[in-house]
């Protein structure tokens, strides 16, 4: 299934996260990473869960803002629901054990340079390129 | 208040970014990793378009203030030990990312936008973190 190429409206996307992510840290101290923020709202709760519910809330909501206002995005999920089950499990946990997903290591740590940050990156990268040429291009998709 | 509301706010522009860089939409996530077939390459442009900027951002933050806005400190990780919980961790999240096209960042901003699937791979994400957590508890 074929998508569209946005360079600029991904670009675009991307300052935006970056420009959250720096604010998070500026006005609340905190790595903007999902993982993290997510990890605190399960129970038990963490005792500042507030900040992140909020975050979380305006992450939900400012998207359909945009819907509202004309804007499109485009959402196509070509995978079976036990494999995005399967695939949800693993990533919980992943994220889990390896303290942060693409946001928290990907953006804000390899931002500050951090060794950690880079190699789980760098890890959770190549398994990625990996796992999905080995679903599509050996056993023919999921 | 004004606390929740500014994480309420930076919350907004995060899940903003999010859906317009096209991170909410698992099929342009999973045909960036498919160099070999159907690729497209958007995802180079959120991740360096977000690394930059962030880059910048905290070296500006960080040079200008000793603390932050509304908190008393920076909250900064301090384990700096590669072992092989990071990367067995980072290896098992990538192959489920691989296979489900969805990371957290990705997923949690598409809550809203009324697809079952979404809330179907958040609570199996959920049982991911819970249960390791639980079973590690237990083994301590």
């Amino acid at each position: 299934m074929e998508t569209e190429f946005t360079p600029l409206l991904s670009l675009l996307g991307g300052v935006l996260i970056g420009i959250a992510a720096t604010l998070l840290m500026a006005v609340h101290g905190r790595i903007a990473g999902m993982t993290g923020i997510l990890a605190g709202l399960i129970p038990p709760l963490s005792s500042d869960w507030q900040w992140r519910a909020a975050f979380m809330g305006g992450a939900v909501i400012a998207p359909l803002v945009y819907i509202s206002a004309g804007g499109d995005i485009p959402f196509a999920l070509p995978v079976s629901t036990p494999a995005l089950i399967f695939g949800g499990v693993l990533v919980g946990i992943g994220v889990y054990l390896g303290s942060g997903c693409t946001s928290g290591h990907g953006v804000c740590g390899m931002a500050r340079l951090s060794p950690r940050s880079l190699a789980a990156t760098v890890t959770f990268m190549i398994a990625a390129f990996a796992t999905v040429y080995v679903i599509r291009h050996v056993m023919g998709g999921a | 208040m004004r606390q929740l509301l500014s994480a309420f706010l930076i919350g907004g522009i995060f899940g903003l970014g999010i859906a317009i860089a096209g991170m909410a939409n698992p099929a342009k996530v999973l045909n960036f990793f498919d160099i070999a077939g159907t690729w497209d390459p958007s995802l180079i442009f959120v991740m360096g378009g977000a690394l930059v900027t962030t880059f910048i951002g905290y070296r500006l933050t960080f040079k200008r203030r000793d603390n932050p806005l509304q908190a008393q400190s920076f909250s900064l990780p301090v384990n700096t030990r590669i072992d092989a919980r990071l990367i067995g961790g980072a290896a098992i999240f990538g192959t489920g990312w691989g296979i489900a096209g969805f990371c957290p960042g990705g997923a949690i901003p598409a809550l809203g936008l009324g697809y079952a699937s979404v809330w179907i791979f958040i609570a199996a994400v959920i049982t991911g973190i819970a249960g390791t957590r639980l079973v590690e508890g237990r083994a301590r």
